[in-house]
């Protein structure tokens, strides 16, 4: 579903680490990890299709990214943000469906609250109701640890677990391990800074 | 596809309204600054108050367009509409469109109120009215081109300015060429046509610039 | 070569390098040449212009010097169009390179259509087709050149500057008329230097030779500028290494 062959992403011209070549199958949980500054969030942004310079060749089958910024309307309510979210995309969701998805994230009762009135932890579980909601198979994640409470941390192994479980593909940079049962690591090793 | 995401955009855009209303109401601050600062006769009136408007209308507009993209940019949305829209496109045309309508037809909607402040006559109104809705959407798109390779710099509101208004020139001619001869009671459309043709123009790069200088920007978080 | 084949070798920046080096030599001689007729031409021996005397003859420096600067700026419009199209990194050191000049002639233009401007119209500043056009001009460069400097990723401001050069060259037609449209409603019709159907050979044979000659300098200095900027971008490859090592330069 992910293949990487020899990718090697750069900025300003450099490369950012060691070239990389992995296949990544259905029902894989990876794990980035790396340094900081080893280039693990331009790794997954490159995939994602957002960052364009790099060598090596990569394929991505139907995705959904999570970057570091939390990508939700402030100024929307969590169902809006997941009705414009699916409509990005062509699709249409269902009221009723929608509201079940938040309600498995724990975020049914803050369902009609604008997002900015929302904490960031409880933004990052709209978030995890869009991933489930979409119907990519391959989800990149950016430290999706971030902010979370441990009852959400909990609900993120859950989730992850249970889409890898349906032959879903994960990709996580983070510092935190994944407590979701087989794992594949993937290292990022910078490449030596020229002087 | 393109219906639900322009309702989306109208409905921020009704709650986000300090938006629509801030650039507002440094126009009519603008229009009164005019006023004050150099009295305008009657014979001035005719020479100068289409120009006048103009200006502020492409000042109005430098000043909405430096946000456009900025909310979407720092919160992430702008990232998910890149990368996971199946067409990004139709959502970055939807987000100047709407742009358009909080300020360019709003304008010619308040275009009877600008004349009365500029003192113009009652009888350029309609054709002041046609130029701006003919006139501005040249403005939203193309200036969109530069709040998009300008969304990722803290201080881009001065560099926007310096990479679009040379742009708008052609609008502010044209522009303030249809009101003076409206003032005078001249009746020539050839003006409204230039309006058209350039927010045709407009219309056809606009869109595609703006998409490739967002893609730009992203790189650059 | 065919053009395919070209095409190709002017993805390599070394290529170009290599290349350019005698084309640089000749534009450069081909350019004082043609500079050095044209002046003593068109300073000396036109005839006066039957309106304005001897002061017109700013002109066979003037109309060249906007003419090739438009062009400039158009070329790195085409250059911007490469370098989306194709990536080839060869086009945006053209950009850099035509940056600067591009700047230099504009302001010269400007300059010298002011000095024009003083014995005609009796100031030093006068807003009419032509100077509005070459400021237009001028700040479409500078626009880019901002930009560059806001931009420290090599790539992304190659690719921002392309794109905005890019629509720029295709907003010129249309600024370029409007301002001559506003230039015959505002202005009353006065001897304007772009009447040269009318002029008779003798006066238009130089301004020709001076055309010529800024374009030879064009390219001699911006293929320089290319040459400079590949060998600092380049810095680190072995190639331009062994260029310095018979000289011992301590290189950065």
């Amino acid at each position: 579903m992910v293949g990487l062959e020899e990718l090697v992403c750069k900025r300003d011209e450099r490369p950012l680490f060691a070239p990389l070549t992995m296949t990544v199958n259905g029902g894989d949980c990876v794990e980035v990890l790396g340094p900081n500054g080893a280039g693990k969030t331009t790794l997954l942004r490159t995939i994602a299709g957002l960052h364009k310079q790099y060598d090596g060749v990569y394929d991505c089958a139907n995705f959904i990214f999570q970057g570091h910024r939390i990508g939700l309307d402030e100024l929307m309510t969590p169902l809006e943000n997941l009705a414009w979210f699916g409509s990005l995309q062509g699709a249409k969701f269902n009221d009723q469906v929608m509201q079940d998805m938040l309600l498995k994230v724990g975020m049914a009762k803050l369902a009609l609250t604008p997002c900015q009135r929302l904490s960031q932890g409880q933004q990052r579980r709209v978030a995890m109701a869009k991933w489930l909601l979409s119907s990519a198979k391959v989800w990149l994640l950016d430290e999706p640890y971030t902010s979370l409470d441990r009852a959400g941390q909990d609900l993120l192994n859950e989730v992850l677990a249970e889409h890898c479980g349906k032959g879903g593909v994960v990709m996580a940079a983070t510092h935190v391990p994944l407590r979701v049962g087989k794992l594949r690591t993937l290292n990022v090793i910078p490449s030596e800074a020229d002087s | 596809m393109f219906a639900p995401l322009f309702a989306r955009e109208l409905r921020v855009l009704l709650r986000n309204r300090g938006a629509v209303f801030n650039p507002m109401a440094f126009m009519f601050l603008a229009v009164m600054l005019f006023a004050v600062g150099s009295p305008l006769t009657d014979n001035s009136r005719a020479q100068f108050g289409g120009a006048i408007l103009w200006i502020i209308v492409l000042l109005t507009n430098m000043l909405s367009l430096d946000s456009l993209f900025r909310r979407d940019y720092d919160n992430g949305v702008l990232e998910q509409v890149i990368s996971t829209a199946a067409v990004p496109f139709v959502a970055v045309l939807s987000r100047m469109l709407v742009q358009w309508i909080g300020t360019g037809l709003l304008m010619t909607l308040l275009a009877p109120l600008l004349c009365l402040f500029l003192g113009l006559p009652n009888q350029a109104i309609p054709i002041t009215m046609l130029a701006l809705l003919l006139g501005t959407p040249a403005l939203s798109l193309l200036g969109a081109v530069g709040a998009a390779i300008t969304v990722g710099f803290s201080r881009g509101g001065i560099l926007l300015g310096l990479l679009v208004l040379p742009m708008f020139l052609p609008v502010l001619i044209f522009g303030a060429s249809a009101i003076s001869q409206a003032v005078a009671g001249e009746g020539s459309s050839a003006p409204l046509y230039w309006l058209a043709f350039i927010s045709m123009l407009a219309l056809t790069i606009g869109p595609f610039a703006t998409t490739a200088g967002l893609r730009i920007s992203l790189q650059m978080q | 070569m065919s053009l395919k084949e070209l095409w190709h070798k002017l993805g390599s920046p070394r290529w170009f390098y290599q290349m350019s080096s005698p084309w640089v030599t000749a534009f450069g001689f081909a350019a004082a040449l043609l500079l050095v007729i044209g002046v003593i031409w068109g300073l000396v021996y036109a005839p006066q212009d039957y309106q304005q005397g001897n002061s017109f003859r700013i002109m066979y420096v003037h109309v060249p010097a906007a003419m090739v600067a438009q062009s400039v700026y158009i070329g790195m419009g085409v250059a911007g169009f490469v370098l989306f199209v194709w990536r080839m990194k060869l086009a945006d050191v053209a950009i850099a390179a035509c940056l600067p000049f591009g700047v230099m002639l504009t302001t010269l233009a400007l300059f010298t259509g002011g000095v024009w401007g003083r014995p005609t119209w009796g100031t030093w500043w006068e807003w009419d087709g032509r100077t509005v056009s070459t400021l237009v001009l001028l700040f479409l460069f500078i626009g880019i050149y901002a930009l560059r400097e806001a931009i420290v990723d090599v790539e992304l401001r190659g690719r921002a500057s392309a794109l905005l050069a890019m629509v720029g060259t295709i907003n010129i037609p249309v600024i370029k008329y409007s301002v001559e449209w506003w230039n015959t409603l505002h202005q009353p019709a006065s001897f304007t230097i772009s009447e040269k159907p009318t002029m008779p050979p003798e006066m238009w044979l130089p301004l020709l030779v001076m055309v010529l000659g800024i374009y030879c300098y064009a390219a001699h200095n911006i293929m320089s500028r290319m040459r400079i900027e590949i060998l600092q971008r380049e810095s680190r490859t072995q190639w331009v290494r062994n260029l310095f090592v018979v000289d011992k330069v301590s290189g950065t």
